[in-house]
């Protein structure tokens, strides 16, 4: 069962410049989390802050009655092994064949066995898709592998915790699409915490139960998936639309004039709310509530076709709503 | 202000990492593969290009020392002056500069591309001390290299300086070997071994706190393999010049 992480007041900035102030959020335990938020808005930072790579300026980071930012170094490795981490790059020991990266946990911190870290450790490679490259060097494999690589190491101790940066940065759609049904997946098998750190919109709709936003220095909205996609806030909403239109220009923020100028251009309408991803056996997750509970339980009435098919109102698929209703009613 | 606090936080943040290195070193379990790959690996990159600079240095010392007794009339003490200025002081200041210039640059880029790759966070995050994992091996390493190549500059420099000053110059050789022991003494030798001990492990020490904490993509990796061996350089000339003064105050000398 996975660990709920309590963000409360988390301030950080690097010399005179302020990352983000005052975020303040709780991981549900076991649950998947999306923090999103525009290019360089400290997405990364954050992440490296969780685990305690970062100190903050100030705020606590509370993890089973451990606050990390007060924790000394020593308790700060113990508290560490709960985590799965996968960095951008997979971030893979350059000198060492993928096999002995993915063994590399199970070796320093378990007394098991060769032959059972074998087991273990072909086990994960067959589950991202990586039979058979166990021989090859993170240099000779494409960036793809060695995330799919990083994850199988992040995995191979079974943490109660997953931080997953950028997991879609450099995949083809269809890679992808598998690995987030591969954090379904795994999700309903080991009931980790997930945060993932993206802006890859598609993914964002469909994956999570919960859904951040970082922007203009803080956390503009943290809450359930059906909350943030079918919240009227501008920010939220021209974000998880992937709009022009609305508080965020090409650099970090509008100014007053570019806003003034677009005061009278009406927005679009809110596309529906796609159906949340299912586990790719049928297995129920967990964490998983049924489509337009949040919706029904405050009152808010989802978009029309809402939580018909799986990929409602994702920007290039099809915005058709009569079209993905019709079909979605079909199947 | 900053031109103030920028230093003194660096040397600061050094000094911590030297005090945690110091507290990692006796932690178990200790990595001899890493070490022992870490010593092949910088003597190798350290062996041939000292060995190659050690002899014109010898030779330089004995041209200058040649014609000086000669000057003075005390061609008989051409071999034992020359053995002083190549143990005391050119046979460390030499190690020093191939391994901060070699070695150090080689674990600064080595550990900086691994910065900037995350490798050091992954190794983190995965509950083990990189100070421990690879920054005490390679001190260690660079320590103990440091240690053989003085005593190969020293044994090269001699002989370079033997082979300008009896072939070259025409000096007796009898009176060169004869005088070997006339000036310098044991301690000379054991003094030249710690000074190369202390900069390797100066070099060592900077390169890898230079390397960890380097950042801003490739770009940060080659300024931070420049100004590890700018300051290695700059602490070990330093360093070099208060060991001296510490030995002749407490080291008789001869005659």
């Amino acid at each position: 069962m996975g660990v709920a992480i309590e963000v409360t007041g988390l301030t950080k900035s690097f010399g005179s410049q302020k990352i983000w102030n005052d975020v303040t959020l709780t991981l549900p335990a076991g649950e998947i989390s999306v923090m999103l938020g525009p290019s360089g808005t400290g997405k990364s930072v954050f992440l490296k802050t969780l685990v305690g790579l970062l100190k903050p300026d100030a705020g606590s980071i509370v993890i089973n009655g451990d606050d990390l930012v007060t924790l000394k170094e020593h308790d700060l490795y113990e508290v560490r092994k709960l985590f799965g981490v996968l960095f951008q790059d997979g971030a893979l020991f350059g000198s060492m064949n993928l096999y002995d990266n993915v063994a590399f946990p199970l070796r320093e911190h378990t007394k098991k066995s060769e032959s059972e870290v074998r087991r273990i450790v072909l086990e994960k490679m067959d589950l991202v898709g990586l039979s058979g490259a166990e021989d090859k060097l993170p240099g000779e494999i494409s960036g793809g592998m060695r995330k799919r690589a990083g994850l199988a190491r992040a995995l191979v101790l079974d943490p109660e915790i997953l931080l997953i940066d950028e997991p879609d940065s450099g995949l083809d759609p269809v890679r992808t699409s598998y690995i987030n049904q591969l954090f379904i997946d795994l999700n309903a098998q080991i009931d980790a915490t997930f945060l993932i750190v993206t802006h890859d919109i598609n993914s964002t709709r469909t994956v999570p139960d919960n859904i951040g936003l970082l922007y203009h220095k803080h956390l503009a909205m943290f809450g359930p998936r059906e909350m943030l996609l079918s919240s009227e806030e501008p920010v939220v909403r021209q974000f998880l639309n992937a709009q022009t239109i609305g508080p965020i220009g090409m650099s970090e923020e509008k100014d007053a004039d570019e806003l003034a100028a677009e005061s009278g251009q009406e927005l679009p309408p809110l596309p529906p709310i796609p159906l949340q991803l299912g586990t790719s056996d049928g297995r129920p997750r967990r964490a998983a509530k049924p489509a337009g509970e949040w919706c029904r339980a405050h009152g808010v009435t989802p978009p029309p076709g809402s939580f018909l098919s799986g990929n409602a109102g994702v920007p290039g698929v099809s915005q058709s709503v009569e079209v993905s209703t019709a079909l979605g009613a079909a199947t | 202000m900053n031109v103030i606090t920028g230093p003194v936080k660096q040397a600061g943040a050094l000094f911590a990492m030297t005090l945690d290195i110091l507290v990692a070193l006796p932690k178990r379990p200790f990595q001899t593969k890493e070490f022992i790959q870490q010593c092949w690996f910088i003597a190798s990159v350290t062996i041939v290009p000292t060995a190659l600079v050690s002899i014109p240095f010898g030779a330089v010392i004995a041209l200058q020392l040649g014609t000086l007794t000669r000057q003075l009339g005390a061609q008989s003490f051409t071999g034992a002056a020359s053995v002083l200025a190549v143990v005391r002081e050119a046979s460390p200041i030499v190690t020093a500069l191939l391994v901060a210039g070699a070695g150090g640059s080689a674990i600064c880029a080595d550990l900086g591309s691994r910065k900037i790759r995350d490798e050091i966070d992954a190794m983190e995050v995965l509950g083990i001390s990189p100070i421990q994992r690879l920054v005490v091996p390679r001190v260690l390493a660079c320590m103990l290299v440091a240690v053989l190549l003085n005593g190969l500059v020293s044994v090269v420099g001699v002989a370079g300086g033997y082979f300008f000053n009896v072939i070259i110059q025409g000096g007796t050789p009898g009176a060169y070997l004869a005088s070997f022991t006339a000036l310098a003494q044991l301690a000379d030798l054991w003094t030249s071994e710690i000074k190369a001990l202390l900069f390797g492990a100066v070099a060592a020490i900077v390169a890898s706190y230079k390397g960890l904490t380097a950042g801003g993509g490739p770009k940060g990796v080659g300024d931070a393999v420049n100004q590890a061996v700018v300051i290695t350089f700059m602490l070990l000339f330093v360093i070099n010049f208060v060991v001296s003064a510490i030995y002749f105050q407490i080291v008789p000398q001869k005659v």
